[in-house]
């Protein structure tokens, strides 16, 4: 069932046209239950807040660098980085239309894109689980802060590949 | 960040370490049912202007609703003093300031997440599909990650001279 309602959104967007499909807002709101108790499980048992951006780069970089200090920090992260993965793997063999609906860019701007997102995330401290949805849930007001700015700057960014430079980046 | 400590202190336990592969096993699929990994998909809720999918404002309306709910006792058992339920301790951020940084990092985040379609969580959940844009994706992003903390050292280290 999720699958035809994932196909069923990828018809729409294929009309562009606006929404179409009764049921769009069923599978977004399914997978939004389900990351919220992800991240409800990780903070209950683990203590810790389900904020990609943290959890990956305290596994990835070294100590000096920003990263984990100890084996207890990169342990937990490498198992959550694992299931992540497990999952992604799981989902891309059960519901291969999730990841689907790529866009047109060149590598350089993917590459670009990647870093940006990297450097902003640490800088900022958060990044769209981390702030979008553990922070506004704490009633945490650098993550509104954050939240708001980054779709604000998301919002600017889109309009200008899209409608200044015609899409093709 | 302010910590609740109690209990035993010491490394992960195999059971900690199982609930976090769950934790993240579960994001994964919800990532994937929710559409955030489909870049077309979060451009088209940014596309505010133009062709606008409302869609992933209801992933928000899901995590978000799930984890206020759930997080209050959580944060009642933190403040007793208590530690979490296979953990020695809370790491519950306490910050408040907005500054330049949080500000400007945000920014630099929605740039990247509007450019690219991607932001961490999906873009590391859709590394099986062994797609090589994602590949570059998340290679870089580890690359600004880098940046950032050596930018961070350098900060830190004039300020001590």
């Amino acid at each position: 069932m999720a699958e035809a309602v994932v196909a069923q959104e990828s018809e729409h967007f294929s009309e562009r046209g606006g929404v179409v499909e009764p049921y769009f807002w069923v599978a977004p709101l399914v997978g939004g239950i389900m990351i919220g108790l992800a991240s409800a499980a990780l903070m209950a048992f683990n203590g810790r807040i389900a904020g990609i951006s943290g959890i990956f780069s305290g596994l990835m970089l070294p100590a000096a660098a920003g990263g984990g200090e100890n084996r207890e920090e990169r342990s937990w992260r490498a198992a959550f980085v694992g299931g992540l993965l497990v999952g992604g793997a799981l989902m891309w063999i059960l519901l291969p239309g999730a990841f689907t609906m790529m866009i047109e860019r060149s590598r350089m701007a993917i590459a670009v894109a990647g870093l940006l997102v990297g450097l902003g995330t640490r800088m900022g401290s958060g990044c769209t689980s981390g702030h979008g949805i553990c922070g506004l849930s704490r009633f945490s007001p650098r993550s509104l802060v954050a939240t708001v700015t980054f779709i604000a700057s998301g919002v600017a960014t889109v309009f200008v590949v899209r409608h200044l430079l015609g899409g093709g980046v | 960040m302010s910590a609740s400590s109690s209990g035993t202190s010491g490394g992960s336990t195999w059971v900690q370490l199982w609930v976090a592969f769950g934790a993240g096993l579960l994001f994964a699929v919800g990532l994937a049912l929710s559409g955030m990994t489909m870049p077309s998909k979060v451009i088209g809720f940014l596309d505010i202007t133009g062709d606008w999918d409302p869609s992933l404002i209801f992933v928000m309306v899901g995590g978000i609703a799930v984890y206020t709910v759930l997080f209050q006792p959580i944060r009642r058992r933190a403040d007793q003093g208590k530690n979490p339920l296979m953990a020695a301790r809370f790491m519950i951020p306490s910050r408040r300031d907005i500054n330049p940084r949080l500000v400007g990092g945000a920014l630099l985040f929605g740039v990247g997440w509007g450019l690219g379609g991607f932001c961490p969580g999906p873009a590391i959940a859709s590394l099986p599909t062994a797609s090589l844009s994602v590949l570059i994706f998340v290679v870089a992003m580890a690359g600004g990650m880098g940046i950032w903390g050596a930018i961070e050292r350098s900060l830190k280290s004039s300020a001590e001279s």
